[in-house]
Formats: C-alpha cells, structure tokens, sequence
C-alpha cells in the first residue's frame, strides 16, 4: 500500500482543488447564507421602496413602486424620531456604562488582593449566559414601586419610592441598568485578557519613579487598551442599537412612548401591521446608523492615535 | 486597608449581580402573593412548589420545553456540520479568489440581522415552514462568523497531515471526518455552546415564526404567559427559573471553552 502510493508520487506542484469537492464543502452552507442572508438583504432593499403592505401579501397585484415614499415617510413620522431618540438615549448612555463597569470589574479581578478569583468572574458572568426575556421578566418585577426590592433597597439610604417602569422619565434609565447588569461580564472578560497583555514592568517602572496608581492608570492602562477599548465599543454599539426584548417585556414601549425602540418600532409596523416596505425602510435606517456609528469610532480612534 | 477596599468592592459587586437571581429562586417557591408584600421578603416563609406543578400541568411548559430543546438542538448540530466543512475548506482548499470572497463574506457582517428579517420571514412562508422548527433551523443551519472561528483554528492543521492521508488514498470526506473533526473538537465545543445558548436564549426571530401556542419556545411562551399572568409574580419567577436553568447548566460545565470562544471572536483579523 505504501509503496504502491510512492510510486504513482504526485507532482509537487499546488493544484486547485476540485471542483466537486468545493460544491462539497462550500455547498450546502453558502446556499444556506445566500437564501436567508444576501438574497433577503437585496429583497428587503428593493421592498423599501415599495409599498408591499396586507393587501399586496395576497394579491402582488397591488404593489406599487413607490420610490423613495417610504423613506419620506421615515423622516416625517414623529414616532421614529421618537424611537431614534430613544434607541440614541440607550446607546449613549448605556453604552459607555456598560464598557465602564466592565473595565472596573475587570482590573478588579485583575488586581493581585482578590483571591478565589474565578468564582467572582463566575458570579459576574451568570447574568450575561441567562435568557434575556427571563431575567426582563424577574427584573421587571424588582422594579415593581410597591413590592420591588430595589426600591426596598434604596429606601435605607432614603431615596423613593420610584415608578421605574411607570415614569417616562425613568423607564429608560430603568432598562439601562438592567442592560448594563445583564452585559457588562461579557467585555470585562476580554479586558482581562487585555490587561494581561500589558507588560508587568511597564508598572514596576512608572512605581519606581514615583507615579501614582491613577497616573499609573490613566499613561499605561488606557494607552495600551485603547485597541481593546475600541473593539468592545464597536460591538456593544451594534449590539446596544438593536434594543427589543427589554422594552418589549417590560414596558412595551411605554410609558408614552418613553422605551419605544428602532427595533421594536420596526417589528410593530412589519410584523404587528405588514407595512412591509415601510417596516424595512426603517430596518435600512438601522443600518446605516450603526454603519455611521462604527466609522465614527474607528476615526475618534485613530485621531486620539495620530 | 487597600486590600480590604477592593475586597469589599468586589463582594458588593458579586452581591448586586446575584441578588436578582436569589430572589428569583426564591420567589419561585413562595405562596401566590406572598412575593407581593411589604417590606419585601428575601426568602420563603415555607416551600411551595406549586407554581412548578401549574406550569407543567396546566399551563404546557413541557411542550415549549421540548421546543426550545429541539430547536437548540438541531441548530447546533446541522449549523456545526455546515460550518466546520466551510470553514475547513476555506481555510485549507485551494481555489481562485478565496482570500477576497472570504474577506466579502466578512464585511458583510456589517449589516444587522433586522434587515433580512421580513424577507425571510416571506421565504419561509412560501416553503410553508412558518409554525415548524425548521423556521428557526433552516436560516441558522450557516453563519458567517462560524465559518470565520472553524477557519481561524483549521489553519493550524498541519497540511502535512492532509497531504499523508491523501497519499493513503483517502477520500476529501474521509479526511475531513476522521482527521479534521477531531482535531477541530475544542473549537467544536466552543461554536456548538455558543450556538446552542444563542439560539436557546433568543426572542426575536421565533416571536416571529412561531405564531402557533404550541410552537413558542420558552422565551417566547415565557413572555406570553406574562401578559396573562403578570399579578402571578411566583408562577413568573418559577417560569424563569426553568428558562435559565438549562443554559446555565451546559455553561457551568463548559465554561472554559465558551470564555475561549470571547477571546477568539474578539481576535481581529
């Protein structure tokens, strides 16, 4: 066998592989991502400038090239704005929040005083693998403004009784604490690891010639995470700009509107009243604010680099 | 001094992020209002167990606990196939501009998963797959970003390896089920916990598709349920309780390979 094999050697040169072997391979998942991902990209761009809508669903008869009509609508319909606003308030807030309290864990469990390191890591990860909707649920009712722990809690140091989820002005804030609390375990554990890629000496020497821990801190640490940083803001803002389960469990978009996100208002006009085009329109508007969004932090990036 | 500071800090920290799930537990086992009273009580007077035989009984969470498994399932089986033979093949095959395809295929990650929403949903409809699993299984049988983590790791095959079997005369198929998927396992088990909890823990897409009761995966039912029963908060809590429980579990005892997964999906290319 073997040296049946070395006979018929085969040359050396790098050939392609066959075709059939890639249909093989490529095949079956590249069907599967062009049939649900770039072909309903293309579909879902085309229908935004439709007004594929209830009726046109059973009869394409009735759809209408509309051109830019839904687009139109989008800037002149004050529940989007509203919606922008709210999902901008989420973002901006709760974003930073969430990369602040996940660096502050992490050089907490980065520092040389914390023993049973792992378990604390553990504790801090559980709320980031638990199920979104079920933790909405139980976080909905420790909001709760009679009942609800949380204002039992803050009633020691004598502050309430709120109406979390009731007052428009605190239902956002309301649902940021609980993004902050169910997201921040996932970029501390990448800022852990980035913490231990800087250099023990860098701080042995900056010790030595007398800098403080915040100076320490603020011409090492940050300097040297910045990559990491940026990485974590990229992708907590993408997330963060596609907010739905929480408003949509706890407040249902309320009150009067307060919570009302881009992603739940795109559900409730797609799939609540089949304003299709509309419904995608609003979902390229995503889009292109989160592709807007991602330029503007590589550029802040680069220019704090130049 | 210091030492005591920061060592505070972090049990308050471990404090305010277990805290709601104690009280879920525990309020899952008090008597019907007894989580609705003032001050609130942290632990039950006495152990009740019947929020969890009403919600097994009368109110079919078995049927959505079934779903939520068979979906998860069967997504993080067929997505592992397709994946891992993508990602092996663009990692390790040869053929014309597969460096550029690949790097198209990335981009486009970019574009948030809204967007296909409605089209898909209008695929699906047409292939009459609305109200079955397949509505979830069949778009996430291949993602992108699988393909990405397989092929980072199958670069560290040796060809070597390949080319050795190649010369025993084994088959492509051969060589990629005796010699590749073994030795891609750990990357295996990372994509398959991450798929599997995903899928487990999402709410969107099968709010969407499964607009039969019987369909609803436990997220889905889970959030219909409260609308019925939003006075009930223990028969709540207790629901919650057995929609977390099981991707707790499979996390707990996999919990090295999915802090792994992070780090990989944060390398940058």
């Amino acid at each position: 066998m073997v040296g049946g094999s070395s006979l018929r050697s085969e040359p050396n040169v790098k050939t392609n592989t066959k075709l059939s072997v890639l249909i093989l391979f490529l095949g079956p998942s590249l069907i599967v991502i062009f049939v649900f991902f770039f072909l309903p990209v293309i579909a879902a761009f085309t229908m935004s400038f439709t007004d594929f809508d209830i009726y046109s669903l059973g009869n394409f008869d009735y759809l209408r090239v509309t051109g830019f009509d839904n687009y139109k609508k989008l800037l002149n319909e004050p529940l989007f704005w509203t919606a922008l606003k709210n999902t901008f308030y989420f973002v901006l807030v709760g974003g930073p929040l969430s990369v602040a309290a996940s660096l502050g864990t992490a050089l907490l469990l980065n520092s040389k005083l914390i023993k049973y390191k792992s378990i604390f890591r553990m504790i801090y990860f559980l709320p980031v693998v638990t199920t979104l909707v079920a933790v909405s649920i139980v976080w909905r009712y420790f909001y709760h403004p009679r009942f609800g722990l949380l204002n039992y809690i803050l009633s020691f140091i004598g502050l309430g009784p709120f109406d979390w989820l009731g007052d428009p002005n605190l239902a956002m804030p309301a649902i940021i604490i609980l993004a902050v609390w169910k997201n921040f375990g996932y970029n501390m554990i990448i800022f852990i690891a980035g913490l231990q890629n800087i250099p023990e000496d860098l701080y042995e020497a900056a010790g030595i010639e007398g800098a403080t821990a915040w100076q320490q801190f603020k011409h090492i640490t940050i300097p040297l995470l910045a990559p990491t940083t940026l990485f974590i803001s990229v992708i907590t803002m993408i997330g963060y700009f596609q907010l739905f389960a929480e408003p949509y469990v706890m407040t249902q978009g309320g009150p009067l509107n307060s919570t009302l996100s881009i992603v739940l208002y795109m559900y409730q006009e797609g799939f609540r009243w089949w304003n299709i085009g509309y419904s995608t329109a609003i979902a390229f508007a995503l889009f292109i604010i989160i592709l807007i969004g991602t330029l503007i932090q590589f550029r802040l990036q680069k220019e704090s680099e130049a | 001094m210091k030492k005591f500071l920061i060592i505070s800090l972090a049990v308050i920290v471990a404090v305010m992020t277990f805290t709601p799930f104690l009280w879920m537990l525990s309020a899952s086992f008090m008597k019907s209002g007894a989580a609705n009273t003032y001050p609130p009580k942290i632990f039950p007077d006495e152990f009740d167990f019947s929020h969890y035989k009403t919600l097994f009984t009368r109110l079919n969470l078995t049927r959505y606990l079934i779903n939520s498994t068979v979906i998860s399932l069967g997504v993080t089986a067929l997505s592992l196939l397709f994946n891992s033979m993508a990602g092996y093949a663009f990692a390790k095959f040869r053929f014309k501009k597969k460096k550029s395809f690949f790097k198209f295929l990335l981009s486009a990650m970019i574009i948030p998963g809204q967007v296909t929403m409605l089209p898909v949903f209008l695929i699906l409809k047409n292939m009459g797959l609305i109200n079955t699993y397949w509505a979830i299984i069949v778009p996430a049988m291949a993602s992108i970003f699988g393909i990405f983590l397989i092929r980072q790791y199958a670069f560290s095959i040796p060809d070597s390896l390949i080319e050795a079997a190649k010369m025993d005369s084994a088959t492509e198929l051969q060589i990629y089920f005796r010699i590749i998927l073994p030795l891609c396992k750990p990357i295996l088990v990372t994509l398959g916990l991450f798929t599997f909890m995903g899928t487990w823990n999402d709410f969107l897409w099968p709010l969407i598709v499964m607009t039969d009761m019987n369909m609803y995966t436990l997220p889905v039912a889970l959030a219909n349920l409260m609308s019925e029963h939003v006075q009930d908060t223990e028969l709540m809590m207790a629901g919650s309780v057995i929609t977390i429980l099981p991707v707790l579990v499979v996390f707990l005892a996999l919990q090295k390979y999915y802090i792994k997964g992070i780090m990989m999906g944060s390398v940058k290319e």
